[in-house]
Order: structure tokens, then sequence, then C-alpha cells
């Protein structure tokens, strides 16, 4: 097939999944923020709140969009628009499985495999500190200034450990671009451990871990932009589709540095034992979360839930038919599998980023700016040195 | 016409863009007043080195031209760190950023 | 295709270029400087220098120029406010001059250069693995000297930004 009509296809594909996704992801955030807090959560907008994603966009839309009189206009407006387009961009370059063929169209699914992959992704995220810096800077206002500064000084001070807590994945596997990466890290030691990078690089993970908190403005590192802090830092003084530009930046910031962090360390698509076993995997998880909902349908704590907890456990039930049914497909075996493991280890790193969020309090700004260069930029600094040792005296 | 635009694009006209972009650079280097302004032309100009640099590596389909290309970029970077520090200290003691005002060293 | 890909990116930079000289506001200018080296960015992938428009893109638009935006924000900068005392005739012959140089600079190169190939994406690849290769065996000296220099500018730019306590 031509090829601009295929890569229109995929973009349209994952553009739809993506932005699907951000909206959930909030959904998510919040109801696990409140079980960990003993509390419900969203719950009357649709069954368990499922219906709070569309509401809250609809009232963002709708919502009067003020722009004050005293902002610069240019920036105030091109802000958000920067912030949201570049973290955006680079979901361009990861991929979510290998290579398939339907029909007569072979391809990767991914968008484009760049040589310098990891280095186009962390070129997007050096740009989109210019959007956190113009629109703290836009604003005409003392705190969102500080904000934006402060946020803009925290994001490109831990862009350095995490390039080089990248680094080190990158110097095992002797390549740049995201496919060869993942490549790298197949087969099995001793048949059943995985060559997942984590195993020889977890000081680089958790450094990585750390940095990438930092990079999205996530607690503990969101002193810029917390509610009681400075007045919301630097998105103070935006409202309505500006304010959920920003809003959906660091959404999508946290959904590439897992997918990144997914690919560098834990082996992208790749199952963690080997073939004919991981098979069983998918079609177990789903079809023990369909019996355990059916069970609570059976006697439901509340009333609504006679009818939402068995509907769950259908389509849980179905999902697990449809990954049995494609274990005699191979084409869509190859396609179901790898997005189960690629979704499931990025939903379990996300499922960390919300948890830490619920737990830890966060870090004042000379504590944060402290940690990142005397503690962690050392720390990564010594691991890729250590590597780079261990490389240069084991090959040829 | 057709042929120029999708045959092979002619090498002068990467070193014409480098030449433009260096003349502008010179320009505002020269009528400019804001220190940072000026600043900033001098990095226009780098840049539009970096292109020649880059040009000629295509040239001799050797990557030299590149590896210089770093380096400037690298001194570029040191010296906009150095340069921008030191104008912080000029503002501190002469408060002003228009370079005519900051044309004797007594104060 | 490249061409036209050329034709765009140097339309864009030329525009940043001139904007830069003629914009009031710091920050506009800086913005007008980041423009420019984002599409050489795109010009240099075009010549298969893709591993230096990354470092393009990631050291000079997005660190160098940050490091400008902050000074600018910090020190408070305003739009400048002191005109060119010239009269109006010499201003119109100083662009005309300036366009006049550029298009004498232009065709002098173009006569001159000799007449090699053109330039095709994907005929030079200046891959990642070159670059490491060349800058860790031919150019070690001078990298680990440019290592020294960034070791210099940063105590300096720390000493002279201090406060005097």
């Amino acid at each position: 097939m031509n090829f601009l009509i295929l890569s229109l296809i995929k973009a349209a594909l994952v553009a739809f999944v993506l932005l699907t996704t951000l909206a959930y992801l909030q959904w998510i955030e919040r109801k696990v923020i409140a079980h960990v807090q003993l509390r419900v959560g969203p719950y009357r907008v649709g069954p368990h709140g499922l219906m709070q994603p569309l509401a809250d966009v609809v009232k963002l839309i709708t919502k009067e969009g003020l722009i004050p009189s005293h902002v610069n206009r240019l920036f105030y407006l091109l802000a958000p628009f920067v912030a949201v387009a570049l973290a955006l961009t680079s979901i361009a370059v990861i991929p979510f499985g290998p290579e398939i063929s339907i029909g007569p169209v072979t391809t990767w699914m991914q968008l484009t495999d760049l040589r310098i992959g990891i280095l186009f992704v962390l070129a997007v995220s050096s740009i989109g500190v210019y959007g956190v810096a113009l629109g703290g800077w836009a604003s005409n206002n003392k705190y969102s200034l500080l904000g934006g500064l402060r946020s803009s000084a925290q994001m490109i001070s831990y862009e350095l450990p995490l390039a080089l807590a990248v680094s080190a994945p990158l110097l095992l596997a002797n390549t740049l671009s995201f496919r060869e990466m993942v490549n790298y890290q197949s087969g099995y030691w001793l048949g059943f451990i995985p060559r997942w990078n984590l195993f020889p690089e977890i000081i680089g993970f958790i450094v990585f871990m750390i940095a990438s908190f930092a990079e999205t403005n996530r607690v503990p590192f969101d002193l810029p932009e917390a509610e009681n802090e400075l007045v919301a830092g630097f998105h103070t003084e935006y409202s309505s589709m500006n304010f959920a530009a920003f809003f959906m930046a660091e959404y999508s910031n946290m959904v590439t540095v897992t997918a990144v962090a997914t690919l560098l360390f834990l082996g992208g698509w790749q199952p963690p034992f080997p073939a004919p076993y991981s098979d069983f995997v998918p079609i177990l998880v789903f079809a023990i979360a369909g019996l355990i909902a059916l069970y609570h349908g059976l006697n439901p704590a509340r009333r609504m839930d006679k009818f939402t907890l068995p509907a769950t456990a259908v389509v849980f039930l179905g999902i697990a038919a449809i990954f049995g049914l494609s274990l005699f497909v191979p084409v869509l075996k190859t396609i179901l599998m790898a997005l189960f493991w690629f979704c499931g280890k990025v939903l379990v790193l996300l499922f960390i980023f919300i948890w830490v969020r619920a737990t830890l309090p966060r870090f004042r700004y000379d504590q944060l700016m402290r940690f990142a260069w005397t503690f962690l930029f050392p720390i990564a600094m010594i691991n890729l040195l250590v590597t780079s040792l261990i490389v240069a005296l084991t090959t040829k | 016409m057709s042929n120029l635009l999708t045959g092979p694009v002619p090498l002068s006209w990467y070193l014409i863009l480098s030449a433009i972009l260096f003349g502008l650079g010179v320009a505002g280097f020269i009528f400019r007043r804001n220190v940072i302004t000026v600043f900033m032309s001098i990095e226009l100009m780098l840049n539009a080195v970096n292109l020649t640099f880059i040009t000629f590596s295509y040239q001799f389909k050797h990557v030299d031209g590149q590896i210089y290309s770093f380096f400037v970029m690298v001194v570029a970077a040191a010296e906009a760190a150095v340069g921008l520090a030191i104008i912080l200290t000029v503002f501190k003691n002469r408060a002003t950023l228009m370079i005519d005002e900051v044309s004797s060293m007594k104060y | 295709m490249t061409a036209l890909i050329f034709l765009i990116f140097a339309g864009i930079a030329v525009f940043c270029g001139i904007s830069l000289v003629v914009q009031t506001h710091p920050i506009a200018c800086a913005l007008s400087l980041i423009g420019v080296m984002g599409s050489l960015a795109v010009l240099y992938l075009q010549l298969g220098g893709e591993f230096i428009a990354a470092a393009q893109v990631i050291v000079y638009a997005g660190a160098v120029m940050v490091l400008f935006v902050f000074t600018i924000m910090l020190l408070n900068a305003g739009a400048e406010t002191t005109t060119f005392h010239a009269s109006r005739f010499v201003k119109y012959l100083g662009v005309v001059l300036l366009a006049a140089f550029l298009g004498l600079i232009s065709f002098i190169i173009q006569a001159t250069l000799p007449k090699t190939e053109g330039v095709v994406f994907g005929n030079f690849q200046g891959t990642p693995v070159d670059v490491g290769h060349s800058l860790f065996t031919s150019y070690l000296l001078p990298f680990e000297v440019t290592s020294v220099l960034i070791l210099i500018a940063l105590v300096g730019a720390i000493v002279l930004a201090r406060k005097e306590i």
C-alpha cells in the first residue's frame, strides 16, 4: 500500500487511542487516589464515574475562555499550543509491537523508526520546556513568572540525570533506535529470566524514574504547579481550553516517559517468560478479573452494582475469549500479545506514578534542586562510568 | 524549473542561505542596542557557520565537518553561559542593558 | 521533494533571522532565534547530519536558548525604547544596500563554486556511529580540551553570578 496512506491510517489510530487514554488516565488517577484515601472518587457521572472524563471535556470546552487584558497575547496563546503539540509528537517513535503483516501490507506497529529515536524524544522534551516558561512569563503575574521559572529550571536540571540514565542501556545495546533496543532485550537467560535491561541497570532504572517524575512535574516534584504553593504556578491565568491543553500536555508527557522506560528497561512488548506459557497469561488475567467481578456481582454492596458488576464481568470474559480465539489466528495473536504486554507494563508504571502521588509529600524547591545536582547527577554519572567500564572490558 | 523542484538541490543554495544568515547576524550585531540582542546576533552568526560546515561535510562525504560543527556548538554553549553571567553582573552594577550607556570604565 | 523542503525551511530561517534583527522585545528575538535553529536542524537532517541535528535541538535550542530566555525574564528586559536616530531615507537606503550586498554575495558564491553534484536526501548519512568513532579516535584531543573548557565556563559562570555575601 502507499506509504503515505499507511502512515495516515497509523497516525489516526494512534492519535485516537492516545487521546482517549489521556482522558481515561485522569479517571484512573482520581479513582486510585480516592481509594488510597479511603473514599470513592468520581461515582455519580455514569456507572462508577466512567463518564466523568466526558463531562470534564464538555465543561472545559464550554467554559468562558478569559484572556486577561495585560498579558502578552501572542505568547499567552502560543505557550499551551507548544506544550501540547510537542507532548503529542513524541509518541511518533514509540513502537507498540513487532512487525506484523495484515494481508498484503507488512508494517511495524510504530509510526516511524528513526535511527536516532531516543535523541528525538529527548529533543522534543527539551523544547517542551518553552511551553511552561513562556506560559509563566506571558501571564504578566508574579506568581506565574516564579512558577514558570522554577518549573523550567527544574525540568532542565533533571534532563541531565535523565539523559545519563538513558545512556547506560544505549551503551549495552549499541544503538539509538527503539526497535533495535527492544530486539536487543529479546531472549532469556537460563531459559526463563528475560534479558531485560532492568537487571543489569537497576540503578539506571531508578534514576530514570525519579528524573521522569521531575520532568513531568509530578509529585513529589510538583511545587511549581501545586495549588497551595504558588497559586497554581504557571497556569494560574489560564482557563478552559488553554488550561486543558497544559493538563493534556502533562498527562501525555507521563505516557511518553513511561513508554520510554518500558522500551529501554523493561523489554518493550516482550513477555517476561518464554512464548508458549506466556500466551495464557492474558486469558488468565482477564478470566480471573471477570470471575471476581461476577462473584461480587452476585451479592453486591450497593444497589447500582447489581447491574454494573455483571456487565464488567461480561466485558472481561469477552476480552479473555478474544485472547483465547487469537491463539488460533497468528496475525491477531502477535498484535494482541504485543499490545497486552506493552500496555500492561506501561499501565504498571503509570500506576506507580499515581501511587507515588497519593503517598508522598512534595519537595521544597531548594531541596529539589539540591537533590538533582548533588545526588542524582553523580549517581547517574557513576552508573554510566561503571557500565562503560564493564562494556569496554567484556567486548572484543 | 520542475527539474529543480524534483532533482537534487544545488549545494550553492545552502551556502547562500548561510551567507544570508551571517549577513543578518552582522546587521543585528551592528545596529541593535540591547546587549542581549547583540549576543543573540552572535549566536545567529555561529549557526550560519555551522550550516556551512555541514554543507561541506556533505560535499566531501566525510564526517569531519559535522565534528567541527559539534565543537562550534560546544564552544557557543560555554560562551553563552559566561557571556550571560557577565551581562548579569554588568546589569547589577550599571542598571542598564543598552550598550551605548556602558561605554566608559568609570561609573 | 528535497528542494521543496529546503525552500520552505530556508524561507522560515530567513524570516526568523529578519525578525531577530527587527523586533524590539528581546523575548521575541529569542523565539525567532529558536525558529532559526529549528529550521536549520531540518536542513542538517537533509544534509545527512542526523546526530548534529539532534544535538542542535537538544543542546542549542533546548539548553542555550533556555539560558537566554531565563536571563531575559530575570532581568525583566522590556522592549527597546530608544530609536535609531537616522533619517528615513538613510534607513531605506540601508535596507536596499544590505539586500544588494547579500545578492552580490549569493551571485559570487553560485558562480565560483565548482559544479558538484547536488544534495539528495539519503546520499550521505553521518550516523552517530561514524560521528562517535571519529570523535573518539581522530579528534580525541579537542574533545578532551572542550571538556576542560566547559569546566572553566561552569566555574566562571557560577563565580560571576554569585551573590556577594
